[in-house]
């Protein structure tokens, strides 16, 4: 039979249930703020490290949301745990800890 | 005076001998290990200890540490009469033994039960008019110390009464010495009273001896109540390393230490186990810790980390958790470090991970701090300061004002002073931060570093090695620019309370210039808890693992010492602190800098 009209086509959207989120319920477990994160960005804005080097707390959360833990931890390499980012974040999270803990996890 | 017995032996001494020999046993092969643990070049610096004019400061401190309780008597005067009078009248009575051995009974000197169980072992003879005197001053001694232990019992039941609102939990070794603690010394009242009749004594043991005397005058209750009094003194000793008590020989270790410049260098060896030992769990910084707003946090109180350690247990939580606000330090009357203890206890924990700052490149054309040595003044703001724009806004308007020419360092791009990283145990990694920043301010060729936020400003004094260049708080400076008459300012009819940073006053000593500050533009009313004992804001970066609502919790409760005399305006003179009031302050909170700008002529 000719193919003709509309046919569904393979989903763009990104399926968190079939990422690997080992790390991130890890965290959660030990840091639960990181699951009310909204991903405004307003740590990211206030970075004092993103002058230098792309360094964004908000990535990383992505990113390990996604799976990407070794992505997450480029986005932390050179924070300084100045805790602006705490101090801006409207959700309270406690941005420091979380960091030290994907830090860590590199390390093993 | 002369002896009773022949052999001057009973068998009641033996519990306290055995005590005895195994308490020596037991401090000497501690004391052992504590100097084993030092480096060569810290066993050098302990020889330091025997030269005459360190041995006195040593004897001082240990007469008011140890026995006068000195620091205690101006936190609390009962408290302190409590601590003081067990511990002084139990040395004096101990020493008046030892005295009474070497007068009236010579041949005796060198046995260890002989002072202790005198009175049982000698009999008045007619010229005992020279014992007299040594009866009345046992006596006197033995009430003073009485007068604590009642003290001690009343203040387990009302301990607020005594300047205490919480005091720690005890153990089961805790207990057995406490009581047995408490036993000795009416025991020993009533002991010594048996005998009074006998060896002679004075207003207490003869005024018990007569009002007692169908049973103290029974010859068959003598014994048993010198056995319950030996024994009393044979379980202390027993109970000693396995409770809290073991500060009181510990302490002396610990001043000694001290006083060699010996610090703690590892979690739990050496110098560290000494303050470990000497922590007395008096519960004192139980009643410091911010974290105690919240009740369920008494746990992470240093008190607590301090036992973990001791059991040898992982006290890696606490040491995260803690704000490092440095009040539990100021106000411990053994003066444990336990911050330093904690840096450690992170250092250990970080110690595999690294951050990589190799692409912050501070030579950047946008920091042009060429014309900054013109300018002789270089104001760093710091990332808090970043934050709170109008401190920094209000700095340059007086700096103006004044006619000061300034360079600002880190207008546009900036790292960190470090302190985070150095607070959370990453040593390395400040490091490099530090040296980024110390060229860059070296070579700036200025002469003075003005530095609005007090976690930078103790940064740059303590650990930059900055050479001749002044680094100095905008607090201070602006006192300088008043009192010199470079500024002027009115004063308003507003009143304020002024909120210690912990970095400014306890980390830096600085109480007193922004105080002046304020009492010049404004009506500057006092808080219950102020200068050394002001209470962190809770916005500490010293803290890692803190959650945002127990921090609030500790803004609300220092808020409330702050605000207790109702004052208009919140000051402060730290950014961070500022933020964090804000954010749970009804009326106003302002820093320093910005009343200042406010009530400039």
């Amino acid at each position: 039979m000719e193919e003709f009209g509309f046919k569904i086509s393979k989903s763009t959207r990104i399926d968190l249930d079939s990422a690997c989120q080992s790390l991130y319920n890890q965290i959660a477990s030990k840091v639960p703020d990181i699951r009310t994160c909204i991903n405004c960005g307003s740590c990211s804005a206030s970075c004092t490290a993103a002058t230098f080097r792309r360094t964004s707390f908000r990535g990383a959360i992505l990113h390990i949301n996604r799976g990407f833990d070794k992505k997450a931890v480029e986005f932390l390499k050179s924070c300084m745990l100045c805790g602006k980012c705490f101090l801006v974040c409207p959700r309270g999270i406690d941005t420091r800890n979380i960091i030290l803990e994907i830090i860590r996890s590199e390390e093993g | 005076m002369k002896e009773r017995l022949v052999f001057g032996y009973d068998p009641f001494v033996l519990p306290f001998l055995t005590g005895m020999i195994f308490i020596i046993g037991y401090l000497l092969v501690g004391t052992i290990r504590i100097i084993i643990c030092l480096n060569g070049r810290e066993r050098k610096r302990l020889l330091t200890i025997f030269h005459p004019a360190t041995a006195f400061r040593i004897v001082k401190d240990i007469f008011a540490d140890c026995l006068l309780h000195i620091k205690i008597f101006k936190r609390n005067v009962l408290l302190g009469y409590m601590h003081a009078s067990i511990a002084f009248g139990w040395f004096m009575l101990i020493v008046l033994g030892h005295i009474e051995v070497m007068l009236f009974t010579p041949q005796r000197n060198g046995i260890l039960y002989y002072p202790i169980f005198f009175r049982y072992f000698v009999m008045e003879t007619e010229q005992t008019l020279r014992g007299s005197f040594y009866f009345f001053v046992m006596d006197l001694c033995l009430l003073i110390v009485l007068s604590g232990i009642g003290l001690a019992i009343y203040k387990r039941f009302k301990s607020h009464r005594l300047g205490m609102k919480r005091t720690t939990k005890l153990r089961l070794g805790d207990n057995i010495a406490l009581y047995s603690l408490w036993l000795i010394f009416p025991l020993r009242l009533l002991a010594e009273s048996f005998t009074a009749d006998i060896s002679g004594g004075s207003f207490l043991t003869k005024g018990i001896n007569s009002l007692l005397h169908s049973f103290v005058s029974n010859p068959s209750n003598i014994s048993m109540v010198w056995w319950a009094y030996s024994s009393a003194l044979g379980l202390f000793f027993f109970a000693l390393p396995f409770s809290r008590y073991m500060h009181i020989p510990t302490e002396i270790l610990l001043i000694a230490l001290r006083h060699a410049k010996i610090e703690a260098t590892s979690l739990r060896d050496g110098y560290s186990e000494a303050e470990i030992y000497s922590c007395s769990r008096c519960g004192i910084c139980i009643d410091a810790c911010p974290m105690t707003f919240n009740n369920q946090d008494v746990k992470f109180t240093s008190v607590y980390y301090i036992r973990l350690l001791r059991r040898r247990e992982n006290a890696s939580v606490p040491a995260g958790m803690c704000l490092m606000c440095n009040k539990c330090v100021e106000l411990c009357p053994v003066g444990i470090d336990s911050t330093a203890i904690k840096l450690i206890n992170r250092e250990i924990l970080n110690k595999r991970i690294s951050f990589d700052y190799t692409p912050v490149n501070l030579s950047d054309p946008e920091i042009n701090l060429a014309e900054a040595g013109k300018a002789k003044l270089l104001y760093y703001g710091g990332c808090m300061t970043a934050l709170t724009p109008s401190v920094s806004f209000s700095i340059f308007k007086i700096l103006e004002k004044a006619g000061i020419e300034y360079i600002h360092m880190d207008k546009e791009n900036t790292i960190c002073c470090g302190r985070p990283l150095l607070l959370s145990g990453n040593l390395k990694d400040a490091k490099e931060l530090i040296s980024k920043n110390r060229k860059l301010i070296l070579d700036s060729g200025c002469q003075t570093l003005l530095v609005s936020c007090p976690i930078c400003y103790k940064m740059f004094t303590e650990e930059y090695d900055l050479k001749n260049i002044r680094v100095v708080h905008h607090s201070v400076y602006i006192n300088e620019l008043i009192n010199n008459g470079e500024i002027s300012v009115k004063k308003s009819a507003d009143s304020c309370v002024y909120h210690d940073p912990c970095e400014l006053g306890r980390g830096s000593g600085i109480y007193d210039q922004p105080r002046s500050v304020l009492e010049s533009i404004m009506d500057l009313k006092e808080a219950p808890e102020e200068k050394r004992e002001s209470i962190c804001c809770g916005g500490s970066l010293g803290s890692i693992a803190l959650s945002y609502n127990n921090r609030k919790e500790i803004a609300k409760g220092s808020l409330n010492n702050l605000m207790r005399y109702s004052p208009d305006i919140l000051v402060t003179s730290c950014p961070l602190c500022l933020r964090t009031f804000s954010s749970v302050n009804e009326k106003r909170t302002a820093d320093i800098a910005q009343v200042v700008y406010e009530h400039m002529i």
